[in-house]
């Protein structure tokens, strides 16, 4: 089981327009290699959905858009052909079966004998930790045991990849938190191709080998989970992925001249017009005499781990900190920030 | 003191309210009763002069089967040819509505949209109307003019949009779109999907639009009074002769055994509608 | 296969039934209804003819006047047993729906057993010393008849609509000091205007062609299904017939039709 398997998946300048004639999807062209999980990452109606759907064989891509399965042409076969595993945001378990005739229906269509088909699904069954449940009516199921029910029936014929559309989305917080882990780990285990649609960003970054960060069907950014949080490629990225301070001044001699004093930035940089982004973990929170940079706390939010304290005056808007938990602020303070120039990120383009 | 009056007007307005809301609630109960009453009691009256030797004299000319038997011996005929052609009706709508009903609903779009308004034509224009377009158009066979096959296809037309659209209820409800994808993505060709997941999760409203198709062809009179021959009566057409010749008795007592064939079915009809409600959010 | 021809031969044999059994004999009917000695003006026949005329609007005010008194009963009675939960209350929803798939001859025996000539009212009356009270075979008795299988449908709809009010609003209002008429006149009434418009459209359409109960109860009533049956079987009046039952569909067709553009989809006649 530990083996990579599944395929290599290419989507080759693949767009999409609706009969009503809505571009759902620019031209995208993507690489996902063999054993790779890539999330699909973007706010609803970016085209990420659609984009997963036409990888699963579900839709077809405009006139000239390829899907290669391991370099093989897959763009016209049907996806009851394609050999791909889906869960569904819904899961759309079906309610005529039991739990085990869901999970075997996949085999029982390629005509797996009897014997077999049953041991594979008790193999899914352990994997998946629904013993006991085999023989319960869908309806009968919580939510997460239905979510482990469509993950057992999506991979039991062994798919050449598996495509995950929204598939926590349906839970509450806590036990989507639980999923994620135990998500991670199969996934891992299996070493499967997959593809995830979210709009969560820490379930992107929590499952993704690499992510695909989507915006109004183009893709914005591809990258490491790393890679996207602390080198976006744009303010998009930067705001949507975690929060950011977006910063817009003027920079002389490797610092940003901005109303609440100066911003020292990474070595190398040109000056002239500049607009950065810092992580509101970045910045620590120091006494205001002496600091290059200062200004008045606006509001300060106790958030359990942490505090997040607002702080006008720094720039045209106000600057968001997180600080230690034990620190002793409070509105209308006068602080100081100390920012380390490598945690400054210069967004190449100051376009929103 | 003032305080106690008001105090006490409060109260006494309070049992006034109260009163009120009783008197209000009998003379609903009472109304309500009353219209029960004008819809139960000629039924009751129909059955119980199918079993009284003499309805003219009343109840103590004593209670007799024998309006039964007559009515079975003289209409005989027409309950078993009416049997036959529900069943038949049956038959081709669920051959012909369930399948159109998946495709209707999976396809959507205009065309869907229009083919779906045009079956539904036939609940709006009176049956009459219809009868009369059929004897129109194909009175000139005289073998199929003969045939209880020519009633057959009327209640076809007519009955068909009840199995649609109840197929179709029940194929939204379940999202049907989306287990139809599932099914697809674990391999499953157009055919098979429809038989391993489309139909048993259509089944409450194939049931539903089964037990409805079988009580509308059982009673339906409208098309059939013109649509048959003095061969091809069927019960509501040799009802509607007992209720013209026959005396009150048999009248009664053929209504009774129709009674005893329809009220199953509603009751039916009834228990399946209830036990949709309560849990009725699927999935 | 592809799911596209899949559903395309799912639809043909309904295509087919439909085109072969419904809409060619109503293509027909219509092009028939032009073929009499008066051709085309066969049609304007119905609203110039005197007594075509009169019938057409006797049967149109039976029709309304029905469906006026039935949506009155059955909201009165509708709103009753929504609201309150009692004892005996699912078997009093059940009497009064059970009719529901009476057929018009049997529904105007019903009439026949209440009004007619051996009849519960004329016994009463007679008993009471009166005259004996036979009704059943003129237009009160069609009256009532049409009354009998309108009641079940329009209850049921109007049951449905009461239960998906949202309590909300109702409480709403009386937080804001309305009493029980101000309630019921600002707030529940206008609510269940679609349901009114609904069940109403498919009361009128029912009453305007309901041939079974006229058949069994009118030896001399004047409506429209029985003026086309009589042309029909007893003048052979082919044409005529048929632009009268093509002029009856369409003010049947077009009461749904209406009611459901204001309303919205569900509404459909039957019987």
């Amino acid at each position: 089981m530990n083996a990579t398997h599944g395929v290599a998946v290419s989507v080759a300048a693949c767009a999409k327009t609706f009969a009503d004639g809505t571009r759902a999807l620019q031209s995208i062209t993507l690489e996902i290699a063999r054993g790779e999980t890539v999330v699909l990452l973007g706010p609803s109606g970016c085209g990420k959905t659609t984009l997963l759907r036409i990888i699963a064989g579900l839709e077809q891509p405009d006139r000239g858009g390829r899907v290669l399965f391991d370099g093989e042409d897959v763009t016209a076969v049907p996806i009851e052909r394609r050999m791909v595993g889906m869960v569904f945001q819904n899961y759309a378990l079906f309610p005529n079966m039991d739990v085990a005739d869901n999970i075997a229906y996949g085999l029982k269509i390629r005509g797996m004998p009897r014997k077999e088909r049953q041991a594979r699904v008790a193999e899914l069954v352990k994997l998946t930790g629904i013993e006991g449940l085999e023989h319960r009516r869908v309806d009968q199921l919580s939510g997460g045991q239905r979510q482990r029910v469509a993950l057992a029936r999506a991979v039991a014929p062994r798919p050449r990849v598996l495509l995950l559309d929204e598939p926590l989305a349906a839970l509450d917080a806590a036990l989507r938190e639980r999923l994620r882990g135990e998500l991670n780990r199969l996934l891992r285990m299996l070493g499967i191709t997959a593809v995830y649609v979210t709009h969560d960003q820490t379930e992107a970054m929590v499952l993704g080998d690499r992510v695909v960060v989507m915006r109004k069907g183009a893709i914005a950014q591809v990258g490491t989970p790393r890679e996207i949080y602390f080198s976006p490629a744009n303010q998009f990225v930067a705001a949507f992925v975690g929060a950011a301070n977006i910063l817009e001044g003027h920079a002389a001699h490797e610092a940003l001249v901005l109303p609440g004093g100066r911003l020292p930035l990474p070595a190398g940089g040109r000056n002239g017009p500049l607009v950065v982004m810092i992580r509101p973990e970045a910045i620590r929170l120091v006494a205001a005499a002496g600091a290059a940079l200062a200004g008045e706390v606006e509001s300060v939010s106790f958030v359990g781990d942490r505090l997040r304290v607002t702080v006008q005056g720094v720039a045209a808007r106000a600057v968001v900190v997180e600080a230690p938990n034990a620190a002793t602020v409070k509105p209308g303070d006068r602080v100081g920030l100390a920012v380390d120039p490598a945690c400054v990120r210069i967004l190449a383009d100051g376009s929103p | 003191m003032r305080r106690e009056k008001a105090h006490r007007a409060a109260r006494a307005s309070g049992s006034l309210a109260s009163l009120r809301r009783r008197l209000v609630f009998a003379g609903q109960l009472l109304f309500t009763l009353a219209v029960a009453s004008f819809l139960v009691v000629p039924a009751f009256l129909s059955i119980l002069a199918g079993v009284t030797a003499n309805y003219f004299v009343g109840i103590r000319s004593g209670v007799t089967l024998q309006w039964v038997v007559q009515v079975l011996t003289l209409y005989g005929d027409t309950i078993m040819r009416s049997l036959v052609i529900a069943l038949a009706t049956l038959a081709a709508t669920l051959l012909v509505g369930v399948p159109a009903a998946y495709a209707l609903y999976r396809r959507g779009g205009r065309l869907s949209r229009l083919i779906e308004e045009v079956i539904t034509l036939p609940l709006a224009i009176p049956g009459l109307a219809i009868a009369l377009a059929l004897l129109l158009t194909y009175g000139g066979i005289p073998e199929f003019r003969r045939s209880w096959l020519f009633i057959l296809v009327g209640h076809v037309v007519f009955t068909l949009p009840f199995m649609v659209r109840s197929v179709i209820a029940v194929l939204a409800a379940i999202d049907v779109k989306l287990l139809d994808e599932s099914a697809a993505s674990l391999g499953a060709s157009a055919w098979r999907r429809f038989r391993d997941v489309i139909v048993p999760n259509a089944q409450p409203g194939i049931l539903a639009g089964a037990l409805m198709v079988v009580t509308l062809s059982l009673g339906e009179f409208n098309l059939t009074w013109m649509l048959h021959t003095p061969l091809t009566k069927t019960l509501p057409v040799g009802l509607a002769d007992s209720y013209a010749s026959m005396r009150l008795e048999i009248a009664s007592a053929y209504t009774l055994v129709f009674f005893v064939m329809i009220v199953p079915l509603l009751v039916a009809m009834q228990w399946i509608a209830g036990r949709g409600r309560p849990n009725g959010e699927r999935r | 296969m592809s799911l596209k021809t899949f559903l395309r031969l799912c639809l043909a044999p309904l295509v087919a039934v439909v085109v072969a059994f419904f809409l060619l004999p109503m293509v027909r009917l219509i092009l028939v209804g032009a073929t009499g000695p008066l051709g085309l003006s066969a049609y304007a026949a119905i609203l110039l003819e005197p007594r075509y005329r009169a019938t057409l609007f006797n049967t149109v005010v039976l029709a309304a006047a029905v469906t006026a008194a039935t949506i009155a009963i059955a909201t009165v009675a509708g709103l009753f047993l929504q609201r309150h939960r009692f004892p005996g209350r699912a078997l009093l929803v059940a009497l009064l729906t059970f009719p529901l798939a009476f057929p018009g001859v049997v529904v105007g025996f019903m009439i026949i057993l209440l009004a007619g000539r051996q009849g519960l009212i004329g016994s009463v009356t007679a008993a009471l010393g009166g005259e004996r009270l036979v009704f059943a075979y003129s237009i009160e008795g069609l009256f009532l008849g049409y009354l009998y299988f309108s009641i079940p449908r329009v209850i049921l709809t109007i049951m449905a609509a009461v239960e998906k009010l949202d309590p909300s609003l109702e409480e709403a209002a009386r937080a804001l000091g309305a009493g029980p008429w101000a309630v019921h006149r600002d707030v529940i009434l206008p609510a269940l205007k679609p349901a009114f418009l609904a069940s109403g459209a498919v009361a009128f359409a029912t009453a305007m062609g309901a041939f079974g109960t006229a058949f069994t109860l009118a030896t001399n009533i004047d409506v429209l299904p029985m003026l086309i049956y009589t042309e029909f079987t007893l003048s052979a009046n082919i044409a005529t017939a048929a632009a009268l039952s093509v002029g009856l569909g369409l003010v049947a067709w077009a009461a749904l039709a209406t009611a459901r553009s204001v309303a919205g989809r569900t509404v459909a006649a039957a019987g």
